[in-house]
């Protein structure tokens, strides 16, 4: 496999990132954890965004790759991380690939609702499920891999070079999927899908495997959630929970498949500092950022619609 | 028999504020494309400027009873007028024309403003103002007990849907109303003030979005995060009639109100399963909605 | 000759708009066939109609001999019809070459690569080598939304040209170009096609435009083939005077 200049510059940061776990305190490696977790499924929403396609329910992969992980330990003994993680994606896959047929049939903002109605359905369900715990979640059981238990004090120091690595990995495949040709058709599609159609491609097909493959990556970082934080709830299916994905996706473009991992990290500590210093003023930041980048930066960020105003004026 | 009868009345109440709650964002849809996050917001800011006043009003008895009930429309409608106001002059009009994916998103980010702005003036404890619902009583309908606030929640809702009805399809300025509806660009074009028009809807719009929160507050704890619960409820209402109709918004509270009552009397497990897949549902058979228009596609 | 799009009884209407009534025509391979009629007399409607975007009311399309009813535009375009669009439809936010290269990579196959990247030499040389035969090669790093109305109508025939198609349909390939530049973006298309050896149907409001290429012309009205023959004939008949062309003197003021 040959590595372009982008490619070996994701995987030095990575290595330097993973090396420097060994130094930092305890609460940095968790927050950095939880923030990869988190910026997996943002990449899920952002692979969306870029075929033009926003999606307010993008919390349903991530509570499905969480709950299979969960579940699979509490249910089914299973402990290896490796095994959990490919029954969360392969949940998550199962599920996209049915969502998906009706999924692709719809656009812009009716995309945006029935994402929405599905993800909050899936909450409505583990909501009043007494066995998963209904509103409270339950705990999830510590991991194994390949045979070897971390010591207590090891696992997430482990789990975060685990979660580096996968993190390299998959900034890699998104990279080269983003110039690929399904990934350019995608924007193909965005930007005016009759003339997609009109070339014999099938807009439906590119957007239906888009579909699946964001939903895989959305499940891995949900499975990861999962393991670090050691629990799962509902929540993670609310539509907050996928309001804040979009928040991320936003607040770094799709540009670069660099940018959820960094729109999430800065997310991450700026929440933490912010939570602590004014509680009740974290949404309000929040909302204002998001208004700030939609009327300072709208080209950067909103390529997305400028194209779309475009072509209804044409 | 008699929990079929309970399922139709618990299914015609919670119908009747569904349709309170949804009516103001199906209004602004229709007229303004604009999908409004916030309109959860606008409940809750309803709530708890009713809750607070009619609290304090009650609990101090400054006055007559039927006069609590007046100020709790009243400061309702207050404060509707002047955050709608303040929202649509101060931000929307800034963004009009944009993406409708786009605008759910800022009114999202306006969502998120309101729900810490609320904190900051009414903190995190809840507020009860339960003294409008408990000094109706209750009757007996058919062996049923039954909350005479609620009974009277179906009224006012019958009431103001079809006066809403009656003003978009009877009067002049409902007519000029549905041509910006129909197309913005010829209505423009014909010398309708379409911003004006803007300005005048989202601000109903709100008010109605604060005067079912107020209309609210007495039969619920007035708690942080209310307004975002609610949100995701009335856009399944107003996805499953079709977004921007009124009657549409009617039938979609009827069939999600009396869904939920169903569920709740005879499989309380799916209750929520049912709302939320009810609108799915619909979406997938008919996303424009139940009385949606097709708008045509050109090349 | 080979007939290669045959259409029997053609009908669609839109609620009380008739926009085909009893369509039948008869395209013969290697023809180059001019369309012509006022708006609203149903030429986009028959090109949206044989290449799949509209679904007739009633009546036949047969593409060398097969019945293509009720396949979809993308079937219609792999089995080889393709088309160009009254109003140029591109890729905005992508580059011209982007643009070609997202129709390269379509056409060869309908399952695109997840991995391998779009850009590589051959399907570049190939875009390139479509650029050059529209003389457009020097808009190649440019925005599409940043080039001459005319260029992005050569981008957009372009794109259904590198196909390679049996037959192409043209709508409107001048609209929205200055008087002065159409007949040479016409002569351009013309040339290209020619050498594609490809067979065209085209519509075109002026009359000046359309005699210069043409060896037959349909003419329709108000859903109707009008006439339909060699175009001295079709130009000369009354009723496509009367209907269509507005007067043997008018063919300036159709065009506008």
């Amino acid at each position: 496999m040959r590595l372009s200049k982008t490619e070996l510059i994701l995987l030095g940061v990575a290595v330097l990132l993973a090396a420097g776990g060994f130094i930092a305190p305890q609460w940095l490696v968790f927050l950095l954890t939880m923030a990869l977790a988190k910026a997996m499924v943002v990449q899920g929403v952002v692979m969306q965004m870029r075929a033009g396609l926003v999606t307010f329910g993008q919390g349903l992969f991530f509570c499905v790759g969480g709950y299979a992980v969960g579940m699979s330990g509490h249910f089914l003994d299973i402990t290896d991380l490796a095994v959990l993680l490919l029954i969360g994606v392969g949940a998550a896959v199962l599920l996209a690939m049915l969502l998906g047929l009706l999924m692709t049939r719809y656009r812009e903002i009716f995309f945006a609702m029935l994402s929405l109605a599905f993800s909050m359905i899936l909450y409505g369900v583990l909501v009043k499920s007494s066995a998963l715990g209904s509103t409270d979640g339950f705990n999830v059981k510590a991991w194994t891999l390949f045979g070897w238990t971390p010591a207590s004090g090891q696992a997430p120091l482990a789990l975060f070079v685990i979660i580096v690595a996968c993190s390299a990995l998959l900034a890699v495949l998104l990279h080269r999927y983003s110039r690929s040709s399904a990934g350019m058709m995608c924007e193909a599609i965005r930007e005016n899908e009759v003339r997609v159609e009109y070339l014999g491609q099938s807009p439906r097909w590119v957007l239906y495997m888009n579909y699946v493959a964001a939903a895989a990556v959305s499940a891995l970082g949900g499975g990861f959630m999962a393991l670090s934080a050691g629990h799962i709830d509902p929540e993670m299916a609310y539509w907050i929970t996928s309001g804040e994905f979009v928040f991320i996706a936003l607040l770094g473009g799709t540009a670069h498949v660099a940018a959820p991992f960094i729109a999430a990290i800065l997310f991450a500590v700026v929440r933490t500092y912010a939570i602590e210093l004014v509680p009740h003023s974290w949404q309000m930041i929040l909302g204002f950022t998001l208004l700030a980048i939609i009327v300072f930066l709208p080209k950067g960020l909103w390529s997305l619609f400028t194209g779309q105003a475009r072509r209804a004026k044409a | 028999m008699m929990s079929l009868f309970a399922v139709l009345i618990d299914g015609t109440i919670y119908a009747s504020w569904l349709f309170l709650v949804a009516a103001g964002l199906t209004v602004i849809y229709g007229v303004m494309r604009i999908l409004n996050m916030a309109h959860g917001s606008f409940y809750a800011i309803g709530a708890y400027t009713a809750a607070s006043l009619v609290g304090w009003y009650f609990n101090n008895g400054i006055g007559p009873v039927w006069a609590g009930y007046l100020l709790m429309l009243g400061c309702a409608l207050v404060a509707g007028l002047i955050v709608g106001l303040i929202i649509e002059r101060g931000l929307l009009r800034f963004m009009y024309g944009r993406d409708e994916v786009l605008m759910v998103i800022i009114t999202y980010a306006l969502l998120l403003v309101l729900e810490d702005t609320m904190k900051m003036i009414w903190g995190v404890n809840p507020y009860f103002a339960y003294q409008p619902y408990a000094e109706m009583g209750r009757s007996a309908l058919a062996g049923l007990k039954v909350s005479n606030y609620d009974l009277m929640l179906v009224g006012v809702s019958a009431v103001l849907g079809l006066g809403l009805w009656l003003w978009l399809e009877r009067t002049h300025q409902g007519k000029v109303l549905r041509a910006v509806i129909h197309d913005r660009e010829v209505a423009m074009a014909m010398g309708v003030n379409v911003r004006r028009m803007f300005t005048l809807v989202f601000v109903l719009g709100t008010m109605l979005g604060t005067l079912a929160g107020a209309l609210t507050a007495p039969a619920i704890s007035v708690v942080p995060g209310m307004g975002v619960e609610i949100i995701v409820l009335a856009f399944a209402v107003v996805v499953i009639g079709g977004m921007g109709s009124i009657e549409g918004a009617a039938v979609g509270a009827l069939l999600v109100g009396l869904s939920r009552a169903a569920a709740v009397h005879y499989a309380p497990e799916f209750e929520l399963f049912v709302i939320y897949g009810v609108m799915a549902l619909v979406l997938a058979v008919r996303p424009q909605g139940l009385f949606g228009r097709v708008l045509a596609r050109k090349i | 000759m080979n007939c290669i799009l045959e259409t029997k009884g053609l009908c669609k209407s839109f609620g009380a708009v008739t926009a085909a009534k009893d369509v039948n025509v008869r395209i013969h391979k290697g023809e180059v066939v001019g369309v012509i009629g006022s708006n609203g007399a149903g030429k986009t409607t028959f090109i949206n109609m044989v290449t799949g975007y509209l679904k007739p009311s009633s009546g036949e399309i047969l593409f060398n001999g097969q019945s293509i009813l009720g396949r979809t535009p993308r079937a219609i375009t792999r089995a080889g019809m393709a088309r160009s669009f009254q109003v140029a439809q591109l890729f905005p936010q992508l580059s011209v070459l982007e643009n070609l290269l997202i129709a390269v990579s379509a056409a060869q196959s309908p399952f695109p690569s997840l991995l391998a990247p779009m850009r590589n030499a051959s399907r570049i040389a190939q875009a390139d080598a479509i650029l050059a035969e529209f003389d457009i090669s020097r808009w190649r790093d440019t925005q599409v939304t940043a080039v001459p109305q005319g260029v992005r109508k050569l981008i957009d025939i372009a794109m259904a040209l590198i196909g390679d198609p049996q037959m192409l349909l043209l709508d409107e390939p001048t609209s929205g170009v200055s008087a002065e530049e159409k007949t040479a973006l016409m002569d351009t298309v013309m040339r290209v096609v020619a050498q594609h050896q490809v067979t065209v149907l085209f519509v075109e409001h002026d009359m000046d435009v359309v005699r210069r290429y043409v060896s037959r012309i349909l003419a329709f009205y108000s859903g109707e083939v009008l006439a339909d023959g060699a175009p001295e004939a079709v130009l000369a008949n009354a009723r496509v005077q009367e209907f269509v062309t507005g007067g043997p003197h008018a063919h300036k003021r159709a065009a506008q």
